[in-house]
């Protein structure tokens, strides 16, 4: 057996019903999990000793622009073990945009989603210090949503007073 | 100049004091080198043995702005960064002057987004503008040129002596 194919299986026993999507485009496997089950998940795949999802490479966002089903969480997972990548796809319906934070599976999440929160403000439930990265504190938009405007909003970003 | 030869004639030569302060001053303009991004490579370009700014007694890159005459921004200045600049130029001597180098920092260049600052004329007073993506170090070398000649048509008494409490950088 394949180990995409084991993937898959794996999950599908574990999860059932909760796994909503199973695609593969271009050899890369991508799963789309219920969001209530992405922790479940996590441990799932960093502790299970045959799939050894040990590496989190990125945490990051889409945003569809449409009123339902607005965002996803998407997270690139790495198996040294088995030197295969695989997607973790979990879709947010409707407000308020959270889901449980991975952060107890993969420290390495912990800024990838202090990023995501900053840029898409999907509030991650759980998470030891969620700050904004780049913006400054007291910021009150999420600049990578699709209404915010490319120039930014006047005066929200504070600069020094002009000199004489 | 046949400066010498005029003192070997009388041992004396009339000028005014302003002439001979902004004589002085042009000659020898230290730059703060405010290097943020790209344009700061082209910076050191500048003042490295084959363009050699020393030509314009502009070679002592001070990295503290107590020390400075001229700032050379290069880079993209974000919002987040405004605040840092500024901070360091309120901390440069009078006189002081500031040259704005390459697009980013004129103008926001190709970063017509929200984080970067759109020109750094918004908050500090730019008295050179350099064009270019980035600028070529000789025309940072001409941008310093044209600081020397505002400088050389300035007057000593354009720059009063201001105490540092004054200018809300030191307290007591």
């Amino acid at each position: 057996m394949q180990f995409k194919e084991l993937i898959v299986e794996k999950v599908k026993e574990k999860f059932g019903e909760s796994l909503q999507d199973v695609n593969e485009f271009r050899g890369d496997l991508s799963l789309t999990i219920h969001k209530d089950k992405i922790l479940q998940l996590a441990e799932f795949l960093h502790n299970d000793s045959e799939l050894a999802f040990t590496m989190c490479k990125d945490v990051t966002a889409i945003d569809w622009a449409v009123r339902k089903n607005r965002f996803t969480v998407v997270y690139h997972l790495l198996s040294l073990k088995n030197n295969f990548n695989l997607r973790v796809k979990a879709n947010l319906e409707n407000e308020p945009y959270t889901i449980e934070s991975v952060t107890s599976v993969w420290r390495s999440a912990d800024w990838y989603e202090r990023e995501t929160y900053d840029m898409y403000g999907i509030v991650f439930e759980n998470h030891p210090d969620l700050r904004r990265m780049y913006m400054p504190e007291g910021f009150e938009y999420y600049p990578l949503r699709k209404d915010f405007p490319v120039l930014g909003i006047p005066g929200s970003l504070p600069l020094p007073n002009k000199t004489e | 100049m046949g400066l010498e030869a005029k003192l070997t004639q009388d041992g004396f030569i009339t000028t005014t004091l302003d002439a001979i302060i902004s004589w002085a001053r042009k000659s020898s303009v230290w730059p703060m080198p405010m290097g943020i991004s790209c344009c700061a490579i082209e910076m050191i370009s500048a003042a490295d043995p084959k363009y050699d700014l020393a030509r314009f007694g502009s070679e002592v890159m001070r990295f503290t702005p107590r020390q400075c005459d001229v700032m050379i921004v290069a880079g993209t200045v974000t919002y987040k960064m405004a605040q840092v600049v500024r901070r360091i130029y309120d901390q440069m001597p009078e006189p002081k002057w500031v040259i704005a180098m390459g697009a980013c920092t004129s103008s926001g260049g190709m970063y017509r987004s929200y984080s970067v600052v759109q020109g750094i004329d918004q908050f500090l007073p730019v008295d050179v503008y350099t064009a270019g993506c980035p600028p070529r170090p000789e025309n940072l070398i001409n941008a310093v040129m044209a600081i020397q000649a505002k400088i050389a048509k300035s007057k000593a008494r354009d720059y009063p002596d201001v105490p540092l409490t004054d200018l809300g950088v030191i307290k007591n």
